[in-house]
C-alpha cells in the first residue's frame, strides 16, 4: 500500500546499492566480454587482435571441458548434500540439552572461521597425507594400507574439505530455524503419540524447508567458484579428475596468461551459473515466498 | 518450561555431541598442537603431546612482521563491513517495507553478480585498479570487499527487516514521527540484532577472502591472507612453522567468533524463520 | 589522467627535493630458505646505503609467479625488484619488460658467474637477471642401503642401473622404497622431472617445426619406464608427491634413492632435520647411453622490471645480494654450508666451502653438464632442459602433468595419457600460432 511519495523514497534508498552493484556488474562484464573476443595473451602483447568466437570454441573444445562441468556440479552437489544432511543432524543434536553446550557449539562452528587456503593446507598436510597424515597413521595403527586420498578419491577429498568449511554455516542457519520451532507444537505432537520419525518428517522438516533453501542458495553461489582448495591439494588431477570450471579458468588465466580464453571461460561460467540458478529457483525457490 | 530430560538420555546426547564436535574441531586443534611442536615432531607421526615450544612463533615473527598484516585485516574487514552496511541498510529497508513485484528479482539479480569467477576478471580488474591508482591501497581493497559482500548483506538485512511487523511502522507514522524518527526509535531497536549478525558474518567473509586480498596488494594493504601465502609450501617441510602462521592468521577471527557465538546462533536466520 | 599528472608531479617534486629523501624498494621474493635468510641480513646493505629502504613481499612460488607476471605484463609498477626463474627471464627480456643489468659495479665480476647459468640469463650479450642461487638435479642415495643390496653406485649411473638398484633396495615391510620421484601434477613438479628425464631417453617436446612429439616411441619408453619403476619401487601415493613430500620421505629414511634438485643435498645432510644425514651419497643424474643426462638447470634470479622509477637503487641492491661479498657475509654469520650455491665459480674453488659442503663437487658437475640450448639428443627449437621457454608452457605443462600423474596413479594407461598429451599440445601449438 505504498504511496507514490514513499515509492520514490524507497527508490532513492535502493539507489546506492543497486547503482553500485550495477556498475560493479556491468564494467567488469563488459571488459570481460570485450576481451573474450580478443586474441590477448599477457605474455605476448604484440599479437593482440580480434578473434571472433575463437576463444569460446577453444574453451569448450578443451578435452577437460565436459568433465569440468560434471566436476563442478559434483562438488556443488556433494557439498550441499553433506552440509544439509549433516547440518540438520548436528543442529538436531546440539539443540538437545547436553553438558557443555556452549563449548560444543563453539567447536562446531569453528571451521567456518578458517580461511580457505589454510583449511586446504591443513587437510592436505596433516590430515589426508598418505605418509604423515593423521588418517594414514590411523590406518597403519589398524594394520591397513593408508588411503592415498588425493590420488584415489580426488573429487571426494575436495568435497570433504569444502564441506568441512561450510558445515558450520549450514548448521548455524538450521539451528536457528530449529530453535524457532514452537515448543508447544513439539509437545503436542509428542502427546499425539507421533514417533520420532514421523515428528521429524511432518513437523521438523517442513519447518526447516525455508532454512534449507537459504543454505542451498547461498552455498551454491560460493561453491560454483571453488578453486583455491583444488589448487593447493590436487592441482586438478590426476588426469582431469578434480578439474572444475573455476580451476579450468584459473589454468587458462594464471598459468596460460590467456586473457581472451579466460574471459570466454568466465562468460561461459556466468551463463552456466545462471542456468543452474534458474533450475534451482524453480526447484526450491517457492520455499522463499512463504 | 520443557519437561525434564532423563539423565541417561542427556548423557548419551552429550557423548554424541562431543564426539561430533571434537571430530569437526580436530583439524584446528591439531594445527594448534602442531604449532608448538618441533619440526621433527611435526612430521614424525600422530602425536597429541607436543613439546610446548614457542620457537615456531618466534621464527614466524622474525621472518615476517605479523602486526601490519594483522592491522590491515582488522581495518579492511571492519571498514568494508561498515561501508556495506551503510549502503545496504536503506536498500534492504526499502525492499522490506515497500516491496514491489520485482523485489525478489532484484535480490536474485544482486546475488547473481557473484557468479563471475574471480580468476576470469583478474586482468580487467587489475587494469582498472592500476589506472585508478588503487593497487595496494586499503581504499581499493575496502571497495573490493564491500562490493563482493554487498549482495549477501542486502539479502540478510532484507530478511531481518521483513520480520519487523509493518504495523509498528504505521503506528509510528501515525504518531507523526518523521523518517529519521522512524529509523531511530522503531527500526534500530528492532533491527539491531539482525544488523549485528549481518556485521559478524560479513566480517568473517571479509577476513577470509583470499583471492583479491592477495592479488591486489603488495605490502601496504596486504592482510593476513598474504601473510599465510608467504609461509605455505616453501622449499622443505616446515609444518610446525606453517601451523604457527596459520594459528596466528585464524586466531583473531576465531576468538571473535567464539565470543559472539550466541549472537551468531541467534541471528544467522536469513529469514529462515517464519 | 589528471590524477596521474598530479602523481607524476608529486614524484618529480620528491626527486627535486633532494637525495636526502629515502627511497623505498619493493622486492618480491619466493619463500625459500635462502631468500628468507637474505632478508635477515639486509642490515649490511642498508647501513652502506642509508638512503635506500627495503620492503619485502614474500610469497610461495606459484602465487609469486602469478603476481609478478600479472604486474609486469600490465605494467602495474608494484615492484622494483622481482625474483624470477630461469624460465621467465628469456621470455620477459624478449618483451622488453626487464632492464639490462649494466651497472652492477666494478667488483661484481660477471665472469665469475657459472657459464651455464649465465648464458640462460643473457640475451644479445646483455645480462637481464642476476642469479641468486642455482641448481641442477642429481641422484641422492643411501650408502648403507646400497651396500646392503650388494651394489656400488657409480659417479655417472645409467637408468638401467638405477632401476635395478631401486628394485633391489625396496623392502616394503620395512617401509623402504627403492626410489622416490616426483609425481605431483604441475609444470614445475612432475613435468620438470619427466621432461629432464625424457631428454636422457632421447625424447623431446617438439621437433624443429614445433610439432608435439608425444606420439613418438621415445616418450612411450620414458613414461613406461617411469610408471613401472614407481610401481615396483616407489612409495605409496607417489602421484601426489612433489619436491617437499619426497624430501620428507628421504629425510625419514623411507627412500633408497631420490633424484631431484641439488639444493636438496644441504637438507638431507643436515643432522637437525634428517635422520639419514651421515649416510647420503651423491651421483650425476642417470643417462641411457644416448649422450644426454636428465639433469636440469634452474636458478632463482633477481631482475628489475622496466617500469620502475628506482632503477639505480634497485641495481645496487641486486649487485649486493648476488655479489661475492654476500657469500662471505652469509659464511661469516651462518657458516659456509648455508651459502646460496650454484652461481659462482669462485665458490667452488673455496676450500672452506668445499669442506663444509660434501655435495659441492657433484652440484658443480651437474650444473656444468646441463645444456639448455641443446637439451635433448635430437635438435629442438626451444631453450630449456626441464621446461620449454615459451609463454604457453606453464598452462600446457600443467595439463600434461595432470595426465602423466593420472598414468602414475593407474587411472589412465600410458598410451592414453600420451595420446591425450599429444592432442592438447597440438591444440595449444595451433592456438599459439606455432603450427600453421
Amino acid at each position: 500500500m505504498s504511496t507514490s511519495h514513499s515509492r520514490g523514497l524507497s527508490r532513492l534508498m535502493m539507489a546506492p546499492s543497486v547503482g553500485l552493484l550495477l556498475i560493479w556488474m556491468i564494467v567488469p562484464l563488459a571488459m570481460t566480454l570485450w576481451f573474450s573476443f580478443q586474441n590477448y595473451n599477457l605474455l605476448n602483447p604484440a599479437n593482440v587482435g580480434f578473434a571472433g568466437l575463437f576463444n569460446y570454441r577453444f574453451f569448450y573444445t578443451d578435452p577437460a571441458f565436459f568433465q569440468s562441468l560434471w566436476n563442478t556440479l559434483a562438488i556443488v552437489g556433494g557439498v550441499l548434500l553433506i552440509t544439509v544432511v549433516g547440518g540438520i543432524a548436528i543442529a538436531l543434536l546440539i539443540d538437545q540439552e547436553i553438558f557443555g553446550q556452549g563449548i560444543v557449539r563453539i567447536m562446531i562452528i569453528s571451521p567456518f572461521f578458517v580461511m580457505p587456503p589454510v583449511a586446504a593446507l591443513v587437510w592436505k598436510n596433516m590430515i589426508m597425507h598418505p605418509s604423515y597424515g593423521v588418517l594414514a597413521d590411523m590406518a597403519r595403527g589398524l594394520g591397513l594400507q593408508p588411503v592415498d586420498w588425493f590420488a584415489q578419491y580426488p573429487l571426494l577429498s575436495i568435497v570433504i574439505i569444502v564441506a568441512w568449511q561450510w558445515l558450520p554455516f549450514a548448521t548455524l542457519i538450521l539451528l536457528t530455524a530449529l530453535q524457532s520451532l514452537d515448543g508447544e507444537q513439539k509437545e503436542a505432537a509428542e502427546m499425539d503419540g507421533a514417533g520420532i520419525v514421523s515428528r521429524f518428517i511432518y513437523l521438523v522438516l517442513p519447518h526447516l524447508a525455508r532454512a534449507i533453501t537459504v543454505v542451498i542458495l547461498i552455498q551454491t553461489i560460493f561453491l560454483l567458484g571453488v578453486y583455491a582448495e583444488i589448487l593447493v591439494t590436487t592441482n586438478g588431477g590426476p588426469g582431469y579428475a578434480s578439474t572444475n570450471l573455476a580451476f579450468l579458468i584459473y589454468r587458462t588465466a594464471l598459468l596460460g596468461y590467456d586473457v581472451g580464453g579466460a574471459s570466454a571461460g568466465g562468460i561461459i561460467a556466468v551463463i552456466l551459473a545462471n542456468i543452474v540458478a534458474f533450475f534451482l529457483m524453480r526447484a526450491v525457490g517457492k520455499n522463499l515466498d512463504r | 518450561m520443557a519437561r525434564a530430560v532423563s539423565p541417561r538420555r542427556k548423557i548419551a546426547f552429550t557423548l554424541l555431541a562431543w564426539s561430533v564436535a571434537l571430530l569437526l574441531f580436530f583439524p584446528i586443534l591439531y594445527t594448534l598442537i602442531t604449532s608448538i611442536k618441533t619440526e621433527g615432531e611435526a612430521i614424525s607421526g600422530f602425536n597429541l603431546i607436543p613439546s610446548f615450544t614457542l620457537e615456531n612463533y618466534v621464527e614466524v615473527q622474525t621472518q615476517r612482521d605479523y602486526w601490519k598484516p594483522f592491522s590491515n585485516s582488522v581495518i579492511l574487514s571492519l571498514l568494508s563491513t561498515l561501508v556495506a552496511l551503510v549502503i545496504a541498510v536503506p536498500a534492504a529497508w526499502a525492499m522490506a517495507f515497500s516491496p514491489t513485484p520485482r523485489t525478489k528479482d532484484i535480490l536474485m539479480w544482486m546475488l547473481s553478480t557473484k557468479m563471475m569467477p574471480a580468476v576470469a576478471v583478474l586482468v580487467p580488474i587489475y587494469l582498472l585498479f592500476r589506472d585508478w591508482g588503487l593497487l595496494d591501497t586499503r581504499t581499493g581493497l575496502t571497495f573490493m570487499l564491500t562490493m563482493i559482500n554487498l549482495p549477501i548483506v542486502v539479502w540478510m538485512l532484507y530478511t531481518y527487516f521483513r520480520e519487523i511487523p509493518g504495523e509498528i511502522l504505521e503506528a509510528a507514522r501515525m504518531d507523526g514521527a518523521g523518517l529519521w524518527g522512524e529509523i531511530v526509535h522503531v527500526l534500530t531497536p528492532m533491527a539491531l540484532p539482525g544488523i549485528a549478525s549481518t556485521m559478524l558474518l560479513n566480517i568473517i567473509l571479509a577476513w577470509n577472502e583470499s583471492f583479491w586480498t592477495i592479488r591486489l596488494t603488495t605490502t601496504n594493504a596486504a592482510p593476513l591472507t598474504a601473510f599465510i601465502a608467504s609461509f605455505s609450501s616453501p622449499q622443505g617441510l616446515f609444518w610446525a612453522k606453517l601451523s604457527a602462521a596459520s594459528t596466528l592468521a585464524i586466531a583473531p577471527i576465531l576468538i571473535m567468533g567464539w565470543f559472539s557465538q550466541k549472537q551468531l546462533v541467534r541471528g544467522l536466520t536469513f529469514g529462515a524463520v517464519k | 589522467m589528471k590524477l596521474k599528472a598530479i602523481l607524476l608531479g608529486a614524484c618529480s617534486a620528491a626527486v627535486l627535493a633532494g637525495v636526502a629523501q629515502a627511497e623505498t624498494l619493493t622486492i618480491a621474493t619466493v619463500n625459500n630458505g635462502d631468500m628468507v635468510r637474505m632478508q635477515k641480513l639486509t642490515d649490511d646493505f642498508t647501513k652502506a646505503n642509508p638512503d635506500i629502504q627495503l620492503q619485502w613481499v614474500t610469497l610461495e612460488e606459484n602465487v609469486l609467479r602469478e603476481r609478478v607476471t600479472t604486474d609486469v605484463a600490465t605494467k602495474g609498477g608494484q615492484y622494483d625488484i622481482m625474483t624470477i626463474g630461469t624460465y621467465e627471464v628469456p621470455i620477459w627480456a624478449k618483451q622488453g619488460w626487464l632492464l639490462p643489468l649494466d651497472n652492477l659495479g666494478a667488483d661484481y665480476d660477471v665472469d665469475d658467474l657459472l657459464p651455464a647459468i649465465r648464458s640462460g640469463l643473457t640475451m644479445d650479450g646483455k645480462l637481464y637477471a642476476a642469479p641468486f642461487y642455482g641448481e641442477s638435479s642429481m641422484v641422492m642415495y643411501r650408502k648403507d642401503l646400497m651396500e646392503k643390496a650388494g651394489l656400488k653406485m657409480p659417479d655417472a649411473p645409467t637408468w638401467d642401473f638405477i632401476a635395478d638398484a631401486a628394485r633391489k633396495m625396496t623392502d616394503r615391510s620395512a617401509g623402504i622404497n627403492g626410489i622416490c620421484l616426483r609425481g605431483k601434477a604441475g609444470w614445475g613438479e612432475n613435468i620438470a622431472f619427466l621432461t629432464a628425464t625424457s631428454n636422457a631417453f632421447g625424447a623431446r617436446w617438439f621437433d624443429e617445426n614445433w610439432k608435439p612429439q608425444f606420439d613418438q616411441p621415445e616418450w612411450k619408453n620414458t613414461l613406461d619406464f617411469y610408471v613401472k619403476l614407481m610401481k615396483d619401487a616407489g612409495p605409496a601415493g607417489a602421484s601426489s608427491n612433489g619436491f617437499n613430500e619426497n624430501l620428507a620421505l628421504f629425510q625419514q629414511g623411507k627412500c633408497g634413492m631420490w633424484i631431484d634438485a641439488t639444493v636438496a643435498a644441504s637438507f638431507v645432510t643436515d643432522p637437525k632435520s634428517s635422520t639419514v644425514a651421515d649416510k647420503v651419497g651423491f651421483a650425476l643424474a642417470p643417462d641411457t647411453g644416448k649422450g644426454k643426462r636428465g639433469n636440469w638447470l634452474w636458478a632463482w634470479n633477481l631482475a628489475i622490471p622496466a617500469g620502475t622509477q628506482k632503477a639505480a637503487s634497485a641495481e645496487k641492491f641486486v649487485s649486493w645480494a648476488t655479489g661475492k661479498h654476500y657469500l662471505d657475509l652469509v659464511a661469516a654469520k651462518e657458516g659456509w654450508a648455508n651459502v646460496p650455491p650454484g652461481t659462482r665459480t669462485s665458490l667452488y674453488k673455496n676450500e672452506a666451502y668445499l669442506k663444509a659442503a660434501p655435495f659441492a663437487k657433484m652440484t658443480l658437475d651437474s650444473i656444468n653438464a646441463a645444456d639448455p640450448k641443446n637439451p635433448s639428443v635430437k635438435p629442438v627449437p626451444y631453450v630449456g632442459v626441464q621446461f620449454v621457454a615459451i609463454p604457453e608452457f606453464q598452462g600446457l605443462g600443467t595439463t600434461v602433468g595432470q595426465l602423466f600423474s593420472a598414468a602414475l596413479a593407474g587411472q589412465m594407461s600410458v598410451d592414453d595419457a600420451l595420446a591425450q598429451a599429444q592432442t592438447v599440445s597440438n591444440r595449444e601449438m595451433q592456438r599459439g600460432g606455432y603450427l600453421k
